[in-house]
């Protein structure tokens, strides 16, 4: 049944074993054990799940494990220096910017992807680059809040 | 009658359940304390407040306290968090079992340094008296707290508090920001299965054929479950799980379920199963003085709970033991129906709480955790996680309920209020566990003895549930509310944030602005013509300040409106003023809030519960409804039940009028009503003409615009 994929995952080459059509959702959280990307909906609508793929926010849950051989994946957990969080995480602490923070990780995710490449983004540039995650608690403005704040912009 | 008294008998919150000292807390050797609390983190933030409160009337440091999730084995049963209702049974429960906990702390230290209580200096539990010390961990033992808690041990009076009112951070936040495992979901125990339910597509239809031959030899599947209509997998691999349900729900075969009603509100109105006239006032002489009369309907939709994790729970059997983690919202009462649903004694299960998704009511949690249960009864011993997907969660969860309702009112010449009616008509809203003869999940009205689907009921007033909040808290001098009761259910259907109360505060504060419109009147005036409540008019009152109101420059297609309520007439006042923009399509730019929940322990998170509750409503409001054909729900994912957008999301400005000197009432629904009614409000004033039909969707402003 199962097939031998090298993976980068957060900067580390590893072995998964498991059949090609496999989600990378299932093959992170269940192989190796990295929790922080969730399934929310198993059809790339609400942006749970989403990992970074050579840099773009993708969700994981639609992505088989094939079509990720020898791509640099980035998680949550992987956002940040070794160790360390992200300053999207720090941010996201004192805005105290979630609820139940289901949704985080992915947010985090779309919106490490928009710092990466708009170091000075605009509210509205903020709101665009998150419109594919949904959040359901209501934290969206203070998550904004804290992109903003992430990118040395004082809310 | 506005304010609730408490009296001298009655235990403080969930005492009068829970009255032992030892229930509530412990104090360990290496400083720290065990809170134990019924209630549950479900997103709202409830643990660290509760932590707060525990750290203020032992006076400790807070990082001193470490909260026990909920667990039927250790933890007080405090029913259902739900109602808005944590901080007043758990934080006042809390609050007094701690202050007597350190009385007889002080008490114990003072006998020990021979000293007197009152020359005792305290500090974060350590105690020194005479160039002796001692402290709380020393002093403390299991004997100590095994009595009653002794509710005339003083409480610290407000003014001196030094945690509670002082913004404190959520302490589940780090782990789910860093993305470490914490939820229910992350949970792997050693040799974990995973499971999933195959469901008929449409209704609660009976399995006439199952084609199982090739699912069976899928590599990696255990086993396929079936009793009766009930059907699951067991896997090794999660994805084999689904793969194995995906095959199976096209291998089976089910008879039709009955059809369903197309025009729902209609069809509501005429099959009441019940009555009730819950609120009269007559004054015949104020109602001679009518002058002209109003009537309109409204309509609130099905809604679904569409939290963005889909319900969860791990089930494990320990010899004749059963293990269950799960997500619910009340752990003893889920004990309760499962041990019901698979013939157990009920002192051989075991719930224990774990931190799911933001759950908004009765959501599929309770519904899971007898899944897992029925397939790890199959699993040779190991745990089984069942994980609902997508189209379960919005299929098989119960649905918020929708609503018909119909307001009558008259005015005398001056413009005032001179007679009320207001007529709802509804299923129950609440078919949680725990409170019928039959289990109150999916799973057992499946079985090969299937137990009967009990209906929604209501709980009775003052909180009331289809009519929370239909008896308005205007003084109105005549007055008729009914509530008509409607026990068949189309759709199952259950407790959704704030229950009835969002529908009726809609009609209710809608209908007033029809009527200040009727009396030529400025809404704000008109309200607070018919209202006495002082605490009622000080949230409008600086609403109306907040969004200067009195300064509006009117425009094309642009709109402002206020909604107010007092969430269940007894709980938090807020009020709320929306502006919006009508262009076709509703956008709402801005909410304003007034709150006030009496006592504020942790302003931050009540703001974050305010603010999050008027973007939901916002949400529901502008967007949300479960669509329906004749066969059942077909608004099975998010393209098919789209909700609020970041870029869609208005601005949220809340104040909060803090009464430290009044008892702390929860937060977490005070919002749903009176947004919901601030925008319609304010959508009527950007068109001139009104949409009295929940969602508020481009294609009936569309309908309205041509109507007129």
């Amino acid at each position: 049944m199962g097939e031998r994929f090298q993976l980068t995952v957060n900067g580390t080459s590893t072995e998964v074993e498991a059949s090609p059509d496999t989600s990378l959702l299932y093959a992170l959280r269940n192989d190796l054990a990295l929790k922080g990307t969730r399934f929310g909906c198993g059809s790339g609508q609400c942006g749970a799940c989403f990992v970074l793929i050579d840099g773009h926010p993708t969700p994981a849950c639609d992505t088989p494990l094939w079509s990720v051989a020898g791509k640099k994946i980035v998680t949550v957990e992987g956002l940040g220096p070794k160790g360390e969080l992200h300053p999207l995480q720090r941010a996201f602490l004192d805005e105290q910017a979630a609820q139940c923070a289901f949704c985080t990780s992915g947010i985090l995710v779309s919106a490490a992807a928009l710092l990466e490449r708009n170091h000075k983004p605009t509210e509205s540039e903020v709101r665009a680059a998150l419109d594919r995650n949904l959040c359901r608690c209501g934290s969206h403005n203070r998550m904004v809040r804290a992109v903003l704040r992430a990118s040395g912009q004082a809310s | 009658m506005n304010t609730v008294t408490e009296s001298k008998l009655k235990r403080a919150g969930s005492l009068a359940k829970n009255p032992r000292l030892s229930q509530w807390l412990s104090v360990h050797r290496d400083g720290t304390v065990s809170i134990f609390t019924g209630k549950v983190e479900i997103g709202q933030g409830i643990l660290t407040a509760l932590a707060q409160i525990a750290a203020e009337e032992l006076g400790l440091a807070p990082e001193r306290i470490r909260m026990v999730a909920a667990d039927t084995a250790l933890s007080p049963d405090e029913g259902v968090t739900s109602g808005s209702l944590s901080i007043q049974d758990s934080g006042a429960a809390l609050r007094r079992a701690c202050a007597h906990a350190r009385a007889l702390l002080l008490e114990r230290a003072a006998a020990r340094l021979n000293a007197s209580i009152r020359d005792l200096r305290v500090e974060d539990g350590a105690v020194q008296a005479a160039g002796r010390s001692t402290s709380f961990w020393e002093c403390a033992s299991d004997a100590l707290f095994d009595r009653e808690v002794d509710e005339t041990a003083a409480a610290r009076p407000p003014r001196d508090y030094r945690v509670v009112g002082k913004p404190a951070p959520r302490l589940d936040l780090p782990d789910k920001i860093a993305g470490r495992p914490r939820y229910l979901q992350d949970m792997a125990l050693p040799g974990m299965l995973f499971g999933r339910v195959v469901r008929p597509r449409y209704g609660f239809s009976k399995l006439v054929s199952l084609d199982d031959g090739k699912v069976k030899s899928m590599p990696g599947l255990v086993a396929i479950v079936r009793e009766g209509s009930f059907v699951g997998v067991l896997a090794e691999r999660e994805e084999t799980a689904i793969a194995a349900q995906n095959a199976l729900r096209k291998a089976s075969d089910w008879d039709a379920a009955p059809p369903l009603p197309q025009d729902i509100h209609a069809w509501l109105k005429s099959h009441a199963s019940d009555h009730r006239v819950i609120s009269e006032k007559t004054n015949l002489e104020v109602k001679s003085r009518a002058a002209s009369t109003l009537e309109a309907s409204y309509t609130k939709p099905y809604l679904s709970h569409a939290s963005i994790g889909p319900s969860c729970a791990i089930a494990h059997f320990q010899g004749e033991k059963l293990i269950v983690w799960s997500q619910s919202q009340g752990i003893f009462n889920l004990r309760r129906d499962l041990a019901l649903a698979l013939g157990m004694r009920e002192d051989k299960v075991v719930v224990r709480h774990a931190e799911g998704a933001g759950c908004y009511g009765h959501n599929g949690a309770d519904d899971v955790a007898l899944d897992a249960a029925l397939l790890a009864r199959r699993a040779g011993g190991r745990p089984v996680q069942v994980q609902w997907m997508r189209d379960d969660e919005f299929a098989w969860a119960p649905c918020g309920p929708a609503m018909a309702l119909t307001l009558r009112a008259a005015l005398d010449p001056q413009g005032n209020v001179v007679d009320w009616q207001h007529e709802l008509w509804s299923n129950g809203h609440s078919g949680r566990p725990g409170r019928s003869d039959s289990p109150a999940l999916v799973a057992a009205w499946h079985l090969a003895r299937p137990f009967e689907r009990p209906a929604a009921i209501n709980m009775p007033l003052p909180a009331g549930a289809a009519d929370r909040n239909a008896i308005p808290l205007y003084d109105f001098p005549n007055q008729r509310i009914i509530n008509y009761y409607v026990r068949e259910m189309p759709v199952r259907t259950s407790a959704l944030r704030s229950l009835g109360a969002y529908a009726n505060v809609f009609a209710i504060e809608s209908f007033m602005d029809e009527l200040a419109l009727a009396a030529r009147v400025d809404p704000i005036t008109f309200r607070l013509r018919h209202l006495k409540d002082l605490r009622a008019r000080a949230v409008i009152e600086a609403v109306a300040r907040l969004a200067k109101w009195e300064e509006w420059t009117p425009a094309e297609g642009r709109g402002h409106g206020i909604g107010f309520a007092k969430y269940k007439n007894l709980g938090a006042y807020c009020a709320v003023v929306a502006e919006v923009e009508v262009e076709n399509e509703v956008r709402v730019k801005r909410h304003f809030i007034a709150v006030d929940v009496g006592l504020v322990v942790n302003p931050n998170g009540v703001v974050n519960q305010i603010e999050g509750g008027a973007i939901q409503s916002t949400s529901w409001t502008l967007k949300e409804q479960v669509k329906l054909d004749e066969r059942g729900i077909t608004s099975l994912g998010w393209e098919d039940y789209p909700i609020l957008k970041f870029s869609e999301v208005p601005a949220v400005e809340v104040e909060l009028i803090d009464r430290p000197e009044l008892p702390a009432v929860g937060a977490g629904e005070a919002a749903q009503g009176p947004t919901a009614a601030a925008i319609a409000n304010a959508v009527a004033h950007a068109l001139g003409l009104r949409v009295r039909e929940l969602p508020l969707t481009s294609e009936r402003v569309i309908a309205a615009i041509e109507r007129q």
